[in-house]
């Protein structure tokens, strides 16, 4: 079996793997750690499981710890998290208080030495109270932190001004710090499930096996049912190209039993869709990894009709699939997004509707933008150029 | 002219680049000449030279940040044009180019009533760049190789050989073609000179890295 990293040489730009391995031989025998809140579950633990093994090839002894919490303490992260991404939230003081007292005691327990150390999250970020002497430490922030709620800000803030530095998902989540916020987009795994090769028969088989014929052309949208992914105006698109062309809409969503908002969404986008045998609703678990890679190498064009994003993921999944994507202009959208390129940003649902309709229009256009698509992908968002960004922020700060 | 072999190897050595942002950020085109005047000249060299690594294959809607902004964002897509016509190769140092940006962007504002403002929502961010360099092991000592060596190098050494070189480095021509043209390497100065023109065709680096290797082999084929 090959090496891990090698896997990556026929997928990634010519030269990727040489220059991962001579960066890497500038760090080569440091030692970093990664602390989050879990193991599983989560685009951070995703990430870091393929990661770690890529820098450990590289010569970096990296470790990954993860902290222990009480059920408390998991509500106000929780919390936090809503709050920093601008939902108003009550904490209590005795929540502060839960949050700090894990965070003192996890840094008794946990092994906090290395050459540096990345903290993800909000969760961990009072562990810099521990940092040993002449170590690097990084708050990985990768949630959106562009308008938070000032109480819980404030709170944070004192912690992460004593990190060595910030990286963010995009400039825009930058926050007035003393110290230096570097960029580092999120990548997807091109090996992992979600995103390898399929064959034409197992995407046949897939798909069917969700109840969407490949009898005419698809146009799909794949998030969670939210007001913020405007799933509804995905199908007001839909609508104006049907009376043109005919296609299938695919909405593919997680599961909303626990979210009475998504619960609510779903109800909606159900109405606007109506009785329609060409709409597609799915409800996908989390763990439907393959049969979301399947779906999105189905479909003809893919939308992320967002009006409000983080990154956006799911446009550089689409991409590497060779897809054009319609998505909203916000967020990451538009940094995966070249307009004409590599697909178009709209601002309403007339903007998808028409750039479906040119799009469906001209199979050439599809093929071209789908083959600008991937190469766009290949070069920006996949995981080694993640491995590349954080090797590179290593040698930097260690130097 | 045969396959001569150089005195001197050259050293492939490939670059990324590490981006730091700077906090700063533009709702119109008044406060982003502001800003421009007043940010580093490394986040300068970011939005108009990392172009070319951040799109080494696939070019954007204009080869830098600013005429991209302008024209999708303040929806001004003359100031958009005007900027995107900016060759960042006619430029020897990075505040010549800021100087170009700022005299174009000042005398279009001049002819306008209002100042264009973003009508999106997405402010210009000013990042600039730390690049990070490291030696591919790979030395050559002919054309046959140099041509063979640059054909299989990762993006990001055609970017540090081509643009880093000229701009941050003082090395005017650029690596490969002082190396090419010099004595102590190949001694071959018609070919340097036309690699020099190859950073002049607006070409995304993929582009940049094909046209070299043509000439190239046109240079060999004639040996």
């Amino acid at each position: 079996m090959k090496a891990l990293l090698e896997q990556y040489r026929e997928v990634t730009p010519p030269g990727t793997v040489d220059f991962l391995r001579q960066l890497g031989r500038r760090v080569e025998g440091k030692q970093m750690l990664h602390v989050n809140s879990t193991r599983y579950g989560g685009g951070v633990a995703e990430i870091l499981h393929r990661l770690l093994p890529l820098m450990e090839e590289l010569g970096v002894k990296t470790r990954w710890e993860v902290l222990t919490g009480t059920d408390l303490f998991y509500r106000t992260t929780k919390s936090f998290h809503n709050a920093l991404q601008g939902m108003p939230q009550q904490i209590t003081r005795d929540m502060y208080d839960s949050y700090l007292q894990v965070n003192r005691d996890n840094a008794k327990s946990l092994n906090l030495e290395a050459d540096v150390a990345m903290i993800h999250d909000p969760q961990p970020a009072p562990l810099i109270d521990a940092r040993p002497k002449d170590a690097k430490w990084i708050w990985r922030c990768h949630i959106d932190v562009a308008t938070p709620q000032r109480a819980v800000w404030q709170f944070l803030r004192p912690f992460v001004v004593r990190y060595d530095a910030a990286i963010c998902s995009l400039p825009k989540f930058a926050q007035r710090l003393p110290i230096p916020q570097f960029l580092v987009y999120p990548s997807i795994d091109p090996l992992s499930d979600k995103n390898r090769e399929l064959a034409p028969e197992e995407i046949s088989r897939t798909v069917e096996g969700l109840g969407v014929p490949l009898d005419k052309p698809i146009l799909l949208q794949v998030s969670r049912f939210d007001w913020f992914k405007d799933p509804v105006g995905v199908v007001e698109a839909y609508r104006m190209v049907k009376k043109s062309h005919d296609c299938r809409l695919v909405l593919a969503g997680g599961t909303a039993t626990d979210d009475p908002e998504g619960a609510e969404v779903l109800l909606a986008v159900q109405k606007a869709a109506g009785i329609d045998p060409d709409v597609h609703l799915l409800v996908l678990p989390p763990t439907a990894n393959l049969e979301i890679n399947a779906l999105q190498r189905a479909a003809t064009i893919v939308f992320q009709k967002s009006t409000r994003e983080g990154f956006g993921l799911t446009v550089a999944e689409a991409l590497w699939k060779g897809k054009p994507v319609i998505g909203g202009q916000t967020g990451g959208i538009m940094v995966q997004i070249i307009p004409g390129m590599t697909g178009y940003t709209v601002n309403s649902a007339e903007g998808a509707a028409f750039y479906a309709k040119r799009l469906l229009n001209n199979p050439n256009l599809i093929a071209t933008i789908g083959r600008q698509a991937k190469e766009y992908a290949r070069e920006r968002f996949l995981i080694t150029r993640h491995l590349q960004d954080y090797l590179g922020l290593m040698v930097h700060l260690c130097r | 002219m045969t396959d001569n072999r150089a005195q001197e190897s050259f050293r492939f050595v490939s670059c990324m680049e590490l981006r730091e942002i700077l906090g700063k950020r533009a709702m119109d085109e008044a406060r982003l000449i502001e800003i421009i005047e007043e940010v580093p000249p490394d986040s300068i060299y970011y939005h108009t030279h990392s172009y070319y690594l951040r799109h080494a294959y696939i070019q954007g809607v204009f080869p830098n940040d600013f005429a991209t902004w302008v024209a999708l964002h303040a929806q001004d897509r003359v100031l958009g044009e005007r900027l995107g016509v900016l060759d960042p190769f006619d430029f020897d140092d990075i505040e010549s180019v800021r100087s170009e940006i700022l005299t174009i962007m000042g005398d279009h504002l001049n002819h306008i009533k209002t100042v264009p403002v973003c009508t999106t929502g997405e402010p210009f961010e000013f990042v600039r760049s730390h690049v990070i360099e490291a030696d591919l092991d790979l030395k050559v000592w002919t054309l046959r190789e140099f041509r063979d060596g640059l054909a299989r190098v990762d993006m990001g050494a055609v970017f540090n050989h081509v643009c880093e070189a000229r701009l941050r480095k003082g090395r005017a021509p650029g690596d490969f073609a002082s190396w090419i043209g010099g004595r102590e390497g190949l001694g071959r100065e018609t070919l340097a000179e036309d690699i020099v023109k190859v950073g002049r065709l607006g070409l995304s680096l993929e582009g940049m890295r094909g046209k070299i290797l043509q000439l190239c082999d046109q240079a060999l084929a004639a040996a």
